[in-house]
């Protein structure tokens, strides 16, 4: 299972492909199950890109828990939620944005 | 301190104005990301794991208040309230929006400031021992020859595209607190049998996945000949330097492939083509710099020997900061100090606005307007009056940054590692913090001494793990963390690299064999006084690895 991600042109914030747009958090994201959908989320990923709203796109290995999405590497479960020293910082800190996803 | 003249304010707006244009042709979409990464780079852009992070110069790390009040403001206006501070003498900020960068720049521009070459294949911050002007053990200060090399390496055409980044340091002491030893060019200012001051010119060292001590390839620089000496190294690294692999671009790599010998004979030739040309530093201009650095007026506070006995007497607190974080200075009624900012369990290096205004404040008032911002990821008053240090503890214990521990166990080069740094294998800042916690006992701690203890999430060693007394690299083994512990690394006049002590150690077992490293070292120590460092040189790693591995032999 995979996840599109990326950052955000202007701001730089981590962003996750979700519902046809970029949110702000990875819980929703739309997952890939199979190649062809991975192949479809890239598309997009280049497409966002080249029309310069993000930088930096990547697929990453997610897995579903309760319903949300959840990264599998350490280095994305640390940009989903933020410095994991600072818990007053990133996605973490914003527990009203993660539910409105 | 340096002044901006008319040219480099000119020269600081100009790039102000040609970035802002480039940041804003990226954001209308007029230019890719491919043709902009370099340009950020070249402004000490970089895009990390939540946001972009922008690095602000501080050249050989000396700062004035004005600047550390601007650098506190843009901490709170533009970033998250706090800002780190870097091994390269530099500042980080974590959280700025790519849109709000030509503020932050116009803001820096207007305090003499700027976040050129703080990254990209070019020559980076040159940096200088943090006691520079202060030191009572100087022949001279060195931070004007780093400026004469700022002057000299900023947007310089043929060194802007080098085969890779490129670090100089200068040291004006004996004793080798700018690590000099670790750097691309290390020069040690010195004088010769004739009094006159030159460089011991060290070259190829550095860190990084191949950590290589620089070796010294001439004894004796006169100090007119730096620029074009500097010159004929560039130009040999810049000619023959491996572009073809990344991993072996930097000049120690060509060092160590073609030779001291030959490396030495190349850069002497090159050398005899420019020695006597433009480059040639003429007299009045050097010392048109040194009137820069001219040290304050400090004026005689005979009294503050009393002030101080009398302030020891009334607190223990006081009497153990004044062991630790004060040294001596070349003017007996003044000391420089340390302010710590590693807080027992705090992150290294981080310092919020609140702090740097505060410490602004400080400096101001008892300081002669001067800072500095150490390698070891500290900040320092240079110029303090033995008569005042009771007064200035007093401000630094109201805002949290009187911790006594410079150059103890708990005072820990860390790199921002996988909590921010999209090159990170590994997590270093909680590894830091676990164990600064582990060993919070100040009296333990000044019972172990001096120790380094340095920690990187990664290859690149951006926390000087291989230079640590103690160094910890972070890697990424099975989706988990590792971390690989090295010992006998020193970054001082004898540098050495440390050595793998054996398998590495899980997230949970780290702080515990640190431990177990430093009670062996207490147990087979002759005395308080043989350092760690002193203590593994004598006997080796053999100890060390019976203490971590031979329960695991037996058990096997």
């Amino acid at each position: 299972m995979k996840v599109l991600t990326a950052n955000r042109l202007a701001d730089g914030i981590a962003v996750w492909y979700a519902n046809g747009g970029w949110a702000e958090t990875i819980d929703h994201a739309d997952i890939a199950h199979d190649k062809a959908a991975e192949d479809r989320l890239e598309a997009i990923g280049a497409k966002a890109s080249a029309a310069n709203e993000v930088v930096d796109v990547n697929l990453i290995d997610v897995t579903v828990a309760n319903g949300t999405v959840e990264a599998v590497r350490l280095r994305e479960k640390i940009r989903a939620a933020g410095p994991t020293t600072r818990n007053d910082l990133g996605k973490q800190a914003r527990p009203q944005a993660a539910r409105a996803a | 301190m340096y002044r901006y003249d008319e040219f480099d304010h000119d020269f600081v707006k100009a790039r102000v104005a040609e970035f802002s244009d480039q940041v804003a042709r990226r954001l209308a979409g007029e230019i890719t990301e491919d043709q902009f990464r370099p340009l950020r780079l070249m402004n000490g852009v970089y895009l990390q794991l939540h946001a972009y992070m922008l690095r602000i110069a501080v050249p050989y790390g000396t700062l004035n208040s004005k600047q550390l009040r601007m650098l506190g403001h843009i901490a709170r206006k533009y970033d998250k309230g706090y800002g780190h501070f870097t091994t390269r003498q530099n500042i980080q900020f974590n959280w700025p929006a790519l849109s709000d960068i030509p503020a932050i720049l116009a803001d820096l521009a207007s305090v003499e400031m700027h976040a050129i070459q703080t990254s990209g294949n070019c020559i980076r911050n040159v940096t200088a021992d943090h006691f520079a002007g202060a030191a009572a053990d100087e022949v001279a200060d060195p931070r004007p020859y780093a400026e004469i090399l700022r002057q000299w390496s900023s947007v310089h055409p043929e060194f802007s595209f080098l085969p890779r980044k490129f670090k100089i340091a200068v040291t004006g002491a004996e004793r080798d607190r700018a690590a000099i030893q670790t750097h691309d060019i290390g020069l040690h200012l010195k004088k010769n049998a004739a009094g006159e001051l030159g460089f011991a010119v060290y070259v190829g060292g550095g860190q990084g996945r191949t950590p290589m001590v620089a070796k010294k390839i001439r004894d004796f620089l006169p100090e007119a000949d730096l620029l074009s000496y500097c010159t004929a190294i560039l130009r040999v690294y810049n000619l023959y330097g491996r572009r073809d692999n990344k991993f072996k671009a930097r000049i120690k790599i060509l060092v160590h492939e073609t030779g001291v010998e030959e490396i030495t004979r190349q850069v002497e030739a090159e050398w005899q083509e420019l020695k006597d040309a433009e480059l040639r530093l003429p007299e009045e201009d050097i010392r048109a710099i040194d009137a820069y650095f001219a040290p304050p007026a400090l004026v005689d506070r005979p009294e503050g020997d009393e002030a101080v006995k009398l302030a020891r007497l009334d607190s223990k607190s006081f009497s153990e900061w004044l062991d630790q974080n004060v040294v001596t200075h070349r003017h007996p009624d003044y000391a420089a100090v340390t302010i710590s900012l590693k807080g027992i369990g705090e992150t290294p290096g981080d310092a919020s606005d609140s702090q740097m205004e505060a410490v602004a404040d400080i400096a101001e008032k008892y300081s002669f307007d001067e800072l500095r911002v150490s390698h070891e990821q500290n900040l320092i008053l240079p110029h303090v009056a033995r008569a005042d240090l009771k007064a200035v503890y007093d401000a630094l214990v109201d805002i949290g940054l009187a911790t006594a521990n410079s150059n103890l166990i708990s005072d820990i080069i860390s790199c921002p590692g996988l909590d921010y740094c999209a090159l990170a294998t590994a997590r270093s800042i909680p590894v830091a913090q676990e164990i600064s916690r582990r060993f919070a006992s100040l009296e333990r701690q000044r019972e172990i001494g001096e120790l380094k203890l340095k920690i990187s999430g990664c290859i690149n060693a951006c926390g000087h793990h291989h230079v640590g007394h103690i160094g910890i690299l972070g890697v990424e083994k099975k989706g988990a963390e590792l971390y690989q512990v090295t010992l006998g690394g020193s970054a001082d006049e004898n540098t050495s690299v440390g050595e793998i002590i054996g398998r590495g150690f899980s997230s949970e077992e780290i702080t515990d064999a640190i431990e177990q490293i430093v009670e062996t070292y207490l147990g087979l120590r002759l005395d308080r006084n043989e350092r760690f460092i002193d203590a593994y040189r004598r006997v080796g790693p053999a100890p060390f690895k019976e203490a971590l591995y031979a329960g695991e032999a037996k058990a096997a």
